[in-house]
């Protein structure tokens, strides 16, 4: 499964899928799709393939969860996280949070781009966010973050908000800076932070 | 430290892989002029004589080797006809996509010279041109035809262009290419010493080599051979060192390098074959100390600088705005203490 999805062969994967001899959909994604998710970000960690790579095998694996289970139960939490991208258009990597919280089976709430950190304090506020994921890719949206995790800590303060993006992954000490909870170097990292949260809190 | 070269000499010295008086220091300042002049980064890029003066303070005030009269990526889709969105402290970004369909790429039509935004662009340069008289280089930037739609299109819908329909993303090739050599060559007349071909969707950070080499790569060729200056690759912070080889046949002199990458591996990648520009950490380096940034310095220069073949600069082509003055000064003093030719304190650690 790893390899069509790298090699962005979507026919391939879906043969795999039809193949497979498991009892349920959600075993599909538990046992394949998922393993190849989480490989594909460590490799995606390691420099050993690239963004466009990860990005169509996340946008791949969440056309076959829709053909599955037509949602987006898979791992049978069924908890939202809301995805967002302050100040700018850079919308990928939220795109790829999306496709890989969705096959890890999360319900997403994007609120969307070029959001001011006001806004994002409003929207996390009225919807009692309990996980926010802000992706970035520009210093000075990473940097506005910060703006962001004040308003909210102040009207929000049980919503656990993770980061991830460029800016993070070339300044280690990023995150702590901006007030993050926690830094996910790759969509499926941000994910099992998400699910250690959700333990933890449990 | 008193130089005995000009900045020209420094440079061509290094590019031809020969080691000059020093190492070149690229300072790739954009932003930092409209600090330079007390305005509004809106206000400093609305007009070309801001940024001619903005590079001539900053070139004074740090003497770096290079004049960039570079404004932002998205005055290209700005020429476009796109909308630009400027914010208080960090480069205007590309607005809403240009090209919102496929029936768009047929439909666009690539910008004449005598655009606006590309006039003021090419006043900026011949301003820049007159005051460096040939002792200084001046960079101009075309971005390439294979990274430019992430901005004409956002990075999603480029994505699904070019795996999920390939006629159209030749189409587009086609135009972007036409108007890459335009442009670059629009800015050689106007007397830009080189050309930063900016590809950072060439880089394995964005596309895997394979895809590459039936891409971008191919349009790199053709287009360089095309252009009437000398090119450097830009990766824009992404990875160079899985492309090496394609990068030398593209006919570019330099690269611009990661941070993320070993500037040692990428030296005994590249030398005597291609140049490195590179590869201090822009984003780190809004934080580091005078002390650290002269370590960085030190570092960078150990890997990388025997031999020539070798400008220092940032990793991304844009020092961000967030940079204080007194770690570019200390960048300036530790290329004067450590990026002397010979590298006898160099020499001396590896003996």
């Amino acid at each position: 499964m790893e390899n069509s999805l790298l090699a962005v062969d979507k026919n391939r994967a879906f043969d795999i899928m039809a193949q497979f001899q498991g009892s349920s959909g959600a075993d599909f994604v538990n046992d394949v799709l998922m393993p190849a998710l989480e490989s594909i970000g460590g490799r995606w960690e390691r420099g050993e393939v690239s963004l466009s790579q990860v990005y169509m095998s996340g946008k791949i694996s969440e056309t076959m969860i829709d053909t599955l289970i037509g949602g987006a139960t898979a791992a049978g939490s069924g908890r939202t996280v809301a995805v967002a991208v302050l100040e700018d258009h850079h919308n990928l990597g939220k795109k790829i949070l999306s496709s890989v919280l969705r096959t890890g089976g999360f319900l997403v709430k994007d609120y969307g781009h070029a959001l001011k950190a006001e806004q994002l304090a409003d929207m996390v506020e009225r919807d009692s966010v309990e996980y926010l994921m802000i992706s970035t890719l520009m210093l000075p949206a990473a940097l506005r973050i910060k703006d962001a995790v004040a308003l909210i800590r102040e009207r929000s303060p049980g919503t656990r908000i993770i980061v991830g993006g460029a800016p993070f992954l070339f300044d280690a000490s990023l995150a702590e800076e901006v007030g993050a909870d926690a830094f996910g170097r790759t969509a499926t990292e941000s994910l099992n932070i998400v699910k250690r949260m959700m333990q933890e809190a449990a | 430290m008193m130089d005995r070269m000009t900045s020209m000499d420094r440079t061509m010295a290094a590019l031809s892989h020969e080691e000059a008086d020093r190492v070149p220091l690229f300072l790739l300042f954009t932003m930092h002029g409209a600090k330079e002049l007390g305005m509004s980064i809106k206000d400093y890029f609305s007009d070309a004589e801001n940024v001619i003066q903005g590079q001539i303070s900053l070139h004074k005030k740090y003497k770096g080797d290079c004049l960039n009269p570079f404004f932002y990526a998205a005055s290209e889709t700005e020429a476009w006809g796109g909308d630009v969105v400027y914010i208080e402290d960090g480069p205007p970004n590309a607005g809403a996509p240009i090209i919102r369909s496929v029936e768009d790429i047929d439909d666009i039509e690539p910008p004449d010279m005598d655009n606006p935004v590309l006039r003021k662009g090419i006043e900026a340069i011949e301003g820049l041109v007159d005051y460096a008289e040939g002792q200084v280089p001046v960079i101009g930037t075309a971005l390439s035809p294979f990274s430019v739609p992430i901005m004409q299109m956002g990075f999603e819908g480029y994505l699904d262009l070019m795996y999920e329909n390939e006629d159209a993303f030749w189409r587009l090739m086609r135009k972007n290419e036409e108007f890459c050599v335009k442009w670059g060559n629009e800015q050689a007349k106007a007397g830009v010493t080189a050309l930063a071909y900016f590809d950072p969707m060439a880089s394995a950070t964005m596309t895997s080599p394979a895809d590459y080499r039936r891409t971008g790569h191919k349009i790199a060729k053709r287009v360089i051979s095309r252009l009437d200056a000398p090119t450097a690759s830009h990766m824009a912070s992404g990875r160079a060192l899985p492309i090496i080889e394609d990068l030398v046949s593209t006919g570019s002199g330099a690269i611009g390098v990661s941070s993320m990458e070993d500037l040692a591996e990428l030296k005994r990648a590249c030398k005597g074959r291609i140049s490195l520009i590179g590869n201090l950490n822009g984003v780190e380096m809004r934080r580091w100390t005078p002390a650290e940034a002269e370590l960085k310095v030190k570092e960078c220069i150990a890997k990388a600088a025997s031999g020539g073949g070798f400008i220092l600069s940032d990793n991304h082509g844009e020092i961000p705005y967030q940079v204080p003055d007194d770690v570019i000064h200390s960048i300036r003093r530790a290329v004067d203490e450590w990026g002397a030719y010979p590298l006898e304190w160099f020499d001396a650690d590896e003996e």
